[in-house]
């Protein structure tokens, strides 16, 4: 029978490519937490490069459109002094029926180091990852439902900010658990780094199977789940889900599972609020809360972009 | 052509025999005794059982030539110890008319290697509106009527067509499926999708599917054979089924019995399979369903896939296994996990399928088509890409050590197959 080693490690254990928080040993998550704390310093300077990836390409490839998550990585890969390429796959390629697997020989084919991708289908990295040569990394930014890791780590990396001891919290993660790559990453990330209490909020039709088995408590009263809690994460809930068979509105959803400020009470008095954005204001959190002391929505993607140059920087040097 | 074979150990499944002897053939049977033989082979060391029959083989004709043909899939056949199989409508164009059904019959038959039963479409397109003309496709050698893996939801149209073909006898084999239920989904419900983000089948797809097909049958008298099961549940629908005396069958596949979603791995698109793997429990319960006879078969479901078809993101990846050549040693892996003989093994991929298809093949009896395997069942191999004889290479158990090697192949009387 074959074993299939860690696909994201390479022969000394070292991070090769980073296509899903899983699997990583707590090491590596550490070194990318800390590699990222010394990169905060450069986004603040007034020089914002270092020359890390000089001479290096990295390609943006997005096979599904985003704008902010590429946007972050673009600024990322050029704090580092990278060359940047952006490939909007949806428009060119996949449309003239070529397979994913000749696009990315293409590319490899003009040299590059890094590829970024977003693809709409869980493990879409890991296909890509497999046919790529050894020098090339893949980093996942975001496939499918499956795994949107340096999210889970730009959320990591905010919580150590502001709670420091991961050991001693309780974390909620509340909304769309069923569609998101965000929560599950952010779960395995917590699991990882030793998180006595992970909770999911949310009704039954937006909890995946079995989910329990990630290791978190299920709380379908969101009163309930958030007490005592010392961050919560809030979720996005995309449009085109707000009304059908999973939900009746946005307005139903709001009621049960919108963050409000008389529901962020139940939480300790320091908790944090955080969101992956964009936000639906009045769907899935209250402004007030959005903008108000607890959150921490804007420095999360400050240090996105610190925490995607850590990764860059790391994979680029294995 | 009359054979002598000799030394052999020779394997009945539908009497149980198992001990040696010695098998003659003449004409296209089995003999009681010799004459002179035109050829003797010394089976020593080897097993003489009657050739495997399969009731799913994919042979991708007509329409899919690009993925394999008749002449490297009934070579798989045969040097799989697969005498005969039943191939399932979902062709392109699929089997809905006479026309087709006679010219795979006839292209198959030049061929002169495994012999094939077409299994014809249950509805026009298999796009399950209107019934396809099941009397002239028996005509043609259809020997039963499908849907393969298209979901038939309209349950009306499903009741008209078991009414119909129950009024002729004509045999049914259809997947059961809940199509809304398994709308998008690419895995099994549970656990491992969830982690890998996949969407997700739940198992109750197929009991609700199943419980209904068999309430149909009950109000129809229809002979329905339940194809490809893949969860625990439906193994308990189906024995209460058959306790009431319905007149059901039901298989499963190579896989199902080994393998469970676990074996996904980091999206191992060898392991896009419909019915989806399911969890270990399910496994286990329908490994140990075959062994007490509530299933009745053991199919591979070959399905040959090309490499860019599998090439691809799981959910997009073509679903589907090769499965041909390792019917046999899964079969005996299966039988040993399960502390069978190798008679009780075998009887799941020889006599079992037989009556189902209500073929004289699949026995040892004097005057049974002498239709052979000659196996050595210790011989062990690795599953590698580049020995398999069929066009699609893809099967989770690449790279797996098996036991049981086919070293001559036996056709109505010829040999047609030696390593």
């Amino acid at each position: 029978m074959p074993i299939q080693n860690n696909p994201q490690l390479n022969s000394k254990g070292e991070l090769q490519h980073l296509l899903s928080i899983e699997g990583l040993p707590r090491d590596i998550l550490v070194q990318i937490l800390d590699t990222a704390e010394s990169f905060v310093g450069v986004t603040e300077r007034e020089v914002k490069k270092v020359p890390i990836l000089r001479g290096k390409s990295v390609f943006n490839l997005f096979f599904e459109p985003s704008t902010r998550t590429r946007t972050t990585f673009e600024i990322a890969a050029k704090r580092l002094s990278a060359d940047v390429i952006n490939l909007n796959i949806t428009v060119s390629s996949a449309t003239k029926g070529e397979s994913l697997l000749d696009t990315v020989a293409n590319l490899s084919a003009m040299q590059a180091d890094i590829f970024i991708v977003r693809h709409e289908s869980s493990g879409a990295p890991f296909l890509i990852a497999r046919h790529v040569k050894p020098h090339e990394h893949v980093i996942n930014a975001g496939d499918g439902r499956h795994a949107h890791p340096t999210q889970g780590l730009l959320d990591l990396f905010t919580i150590r900010h502001y709670k420091k001891d991961f050991t001693r919290l309780t974390v909620a993660i509340v909304g769309d658990i069923l569609h998101s790559r965000v929560a599950r990453s952010l779960i395995h990330g917590l699991t990882t780094l030793g998180v006595p209490e992970v909770r999911v909020i949310g009704p039954q039709t937006l909890l995946p199977a079995g989910v329990e088995a990630l290791g978190v408590r299920v709380f379908h009263d969101m009163r309930a789940g958030l007490k005592d809690c010392d961050v919560v994460v809030m979720l996005r809930l995309q449009n085109e889900r707000m009304r059908g068979a999973l939900l009746p509105s946005a307005q139903e959803f709001f009621k049960h599972y919108g963050l409000t400020a008389e529901k962020l009470a139940l939480a300790r008095r320091d908790a944090i609020v955080m969101h992956p954005g964009p936000m639906n204001r009045g769907v899935e959190i209250d402004s007030t809360v959005a903008d108000g002391p607890h959150s921490v929505i804007l420095p999360q993607v400050t240090f996105g972009i610190a925490v995607r140059m850590a990764v860059m920087s790391i994979v680029a040097g294995n | 052509m009359r054979l002598h074979i000799k030394n052999a150990r020779v394997v009945d499944p539908a009497t149980g025999k198992d001990g040696a002897g010695e098998l003659y053939v003449a004409d296209g049977k089995l003999s009681a005794e010799g004459g002179k033989a035109d050829r003797v082979i010394d089976a020593k060391g080897l097993v003489a059982a009657p050739g495997l029959i399969d009731l799913s083989a994919r042979l991708r004709e007509p329409g899919y030539e690009y993925k394999a043909t008749l002449e490297s899939e009934l070579d798989a056949a045969l040097a799989g110890g697969v005498t005969s199989l039943a191939c399932p409508p979902d062709t392109d164009p699929p089997l809905d008319e006479p026309g087709l059904v006679d010219m795979l019959r006839r292209r198959a038959k030049a061929l002169s290697r495994a012999r094939v039963y077409p299994v014809g479409a249950l509805t026009v397109k298999l796009e399950g509106k209107a019934l396809t003309e099941m009397g002239q496709l028996t005509d043609a050698g259809c020997v039963a009527f499908s849907q393969a893996n298209v979901p038939l939801a309209d349950t009306q149209v499903l009741w008209r067509a078991l009414q119909y073909a129950a009024t002729f006898d004509y045999p049914v084999w259809l997947r059961a499926e809940e199509a809304w239920l398994a709308k998008g989904g690419v895995a099994h419900d549970g656990e491992v999708a969830t982690r890998l983000g996949l969407p997700g089948i739940p198992a109750f797809a197929e009991t609700i599917a199943l419980a209904a097909l068999l309430e149909l049958v009950r109000a129809t008298r229809a002979r329905v054979h339940v194809c490809r099961l893949s969860a625990a549940g439906s193994v308990e629908l189906m024995r209460r089924a058959k306790q009431e005396g319905l007149p059901v069958s039901c298989d499963v596949a190579v896989h199902h019995v080994h393998l469970c979603d676990m074996d996904l791995g980091y999206f191992d698109s060898h392991c896009r399979l419909e019915p989806p793997l399911r969890g270990q429990r399910d496994r286990d319960a329908l490994s140990r369903a075959l062994a007490d006879g509530t299933i009745d078969c053991l199919v591979s479901d070959h399905t040959p896939v090309d490499e860019d078809g599998k090439h691809l993101p799981f959910a997009q990846a073509e679903p589907g296994a090769t499965g041909l050549e390792l019917l046999l040693p899964l079969a005996l892996k299966w039988g040993q996990a399960n502390g069978l003989g190798l008679a009780a093994a075998l009887a799941r991929i020889t006599s079992d399928p037989a009556r189902v298809l209500g073929v004289r093949s699949g026995r040892l009896a004097p005057g049974a088509p002498a239709d052979l395997v000659l196996f050595d069942p210790a011989a062990p191999f690795r599953v590698a890409a580049e020995t398999l004889k069929s066009q699609g290479k893809n099967t989770p158990f690449l790279g797996y050590e098996l036991a049981g090697r086919v070293r001559c192949t036996i056709v109505d009387g010829n040999v047609v197959y030696e390593q």
